[in-house]
């Protein structure tokens, strides 16, 4: 206030102050310049490629899991056509297995069926051939005995009796024929 | 102040242009030359400091500092200037922003309690010295010195006549007035606020200490505008600083644009 010889103007600059004004601003942005603003930079660029990377990285994730799922469903498709192939093989190959044993147990019938009407063909003849002989020899015997007479020749015994038989035989086929 | 009142007697008498004339310290430094170096060092400090340890994800402290740099850097510099050349002219916009506001602030803050643009000197040294040289090395750089100059004085889609009258008024604005107006924007609004501020305190220290009876109470509402001015103080400090940023990046840009 004392100092105030002169009127004090605001509007005119101190030289002074313009100087060391400017000093010190020029000292703040050439560390601003020089060292704040890089780090910021930096940073922000880190920040940016990893966020970029993240993106990245969860496509290719997204992406995999999807050629996973492909993979899946083909392979699940080719197991479905796989087990109905199977399954049709099987019933095709039931079907032959049915059809042989049953070919099979035709066979099996009819050769049993054979065997036992061949068995009875042979029994019968047997006991045909032994009632033959059997009634030969009681005919005889009986006939010796009623007529008295010996029938021991050969001949004649064997002329008559064969007589006799083919006469039952007769008989007997017009008594089957008739039943 | 309240010396100079007392000295005057017991008449009132309101703070002048005198009371932003404050005597040397010591030798030829004043109180506003050691605040600005005080804010320099403490904008330095805090940036250093601050940018010491970033990490990709922030904490919270990284999280302000992140805010107040991507302030600067994405809604000043890089909406005004262009994505494709902010970067360069970055570091400038931000250090003109942070050392504006700083200096604006100090005029609110208890001891400190001066407005440094409030003297005329450091904001045109900003102005004058450090963004016009920019602004037009940037647009001769792009343009050439032939194609800079018409592109800045001669802008397209006028009928010929006009220009008669345009060109000198370009000339003007861009290379006078621009960085006159930057300077004297931020000098006038620190300088009015802090006269403002003052005639309330002043007049609130007179009521209650020279009044009579009832006329102290008065002192109360003197006080009341005093504190409500600091506050609106801060928005006007806060908002200069921005201007100020933002004019620069806007010349910047201008001078760069490829057209109007």
């Amino acid at each position: 206030m004392i100092l105030a010889a002169e009127e004090y103007n605001p509007v005119m600059p101190h030289v002074a102050e313009i100087i060391i004004g400017l000093i010190a601003f020029l000292l703040l942005l050439w560390v601003l310049r020089k060292f704040v603003v890089p780090r910021f930079e930096k940073l922000y660029e880190e920040r940016t490629a990893k966020i970029e990377g993240g993106i990245e990285k969860a496509e290719k994730a997204q992406a995999e899991a999807e050629q996973a799922l492909e993979q899946y469903k083909a392979q699940l498709a080719e197991a479905r056509t796989e087990a109905a192939k199977i399954r049709d093989d099987a019933r095709l190959e039931a079907e032959t297995i049915k059809a042989e044993l049953r070919a099979e147990a035709e066979q099996e019938a009819s050769r049993i069926v054979a065997q036992g009407e061949a068995q009875l063909q042979q029994q019968r003849a047997q006991l045909v051939a032994e009632l033959r002989a059997d009634l030969g020899r009681n005919s005889v015997a009986l006939a010796s005995r009623i007529v008295g007479e010996s029938l021991e020749d050969e001949a004649r015994r064997r002329g008559t009796v064969d007589r006799f038989l083919a006469e039952l035989d007769a008989g007997a086929d017009g008594a089957g024929a008739r039943n | 102040m309240g010396a100079l009142v007392l000295a005057a007697g017991d008449e009132f008498t309101p703070p002048t242009a005198e009371a932003f004339n404050l005597p040397p310290i010591f030798g030829w430094v004043t109180k506003p030359m050691l605040l600005v170096v005080l804010s320099v060092v403490l904008i330095i400090g805090f940036f250093l400091l601050s940018s010491r340890k970033l990490s990709v994800v922030p904490g919270k402290g990284q999280f302000l500092v992140e805010s107040f740099y991507d302030f600067g850097r994405n809604n000043i510099a890089r909406e005004q200037i262009g994505s494709r050349d902010f970067l360069r002219f970055l570091p400038l916009i931000l250090a003109l922003f942070s050392f504006v506001l700083v200096n604006n602030l100090f005029g609110i803050i208890p001891i400190l309690q001066f407005p440094t643009m409030s003297h005329i000197g450091f904001p045109l040294a900003l102005s004058v010295l450090v963004v016009y040289p920019v602004y037009h090395y940037a647009g001769i750089r792009r343009h050439g010195l032939g194609g800079y100059l018409k592109h800045q004085l001669v802008p397209p889609g006028a009928p010929k006549p006009v220009y008669l009258l345009l060109t000198p008024i370009e000339f003007f604005t861009k290379f006078i007035m621009n960085p006159l107006t930057l300077a004297i924007r931020v000098f006038a609004a620190m300088f009015a606020g802090h006269l403002l501020i003052m005639l309330f305190g002043i007049s609130a220290e007179f009521l209650l200490l020279h009044g009579d009876g009832i006329t102290k109470i008065f002192s109360l509402f003197s006080f009341g505008g005093a504190l409500a001015m600091t506050f609106i103080e801060v928005l006007i400090m806060s908002i200069q600083a921005f201007i100020f940023a933002l004019l620069s990046a806007n010349y910047i840009g201008a001078a760069m644009a490829e057209e109007h």
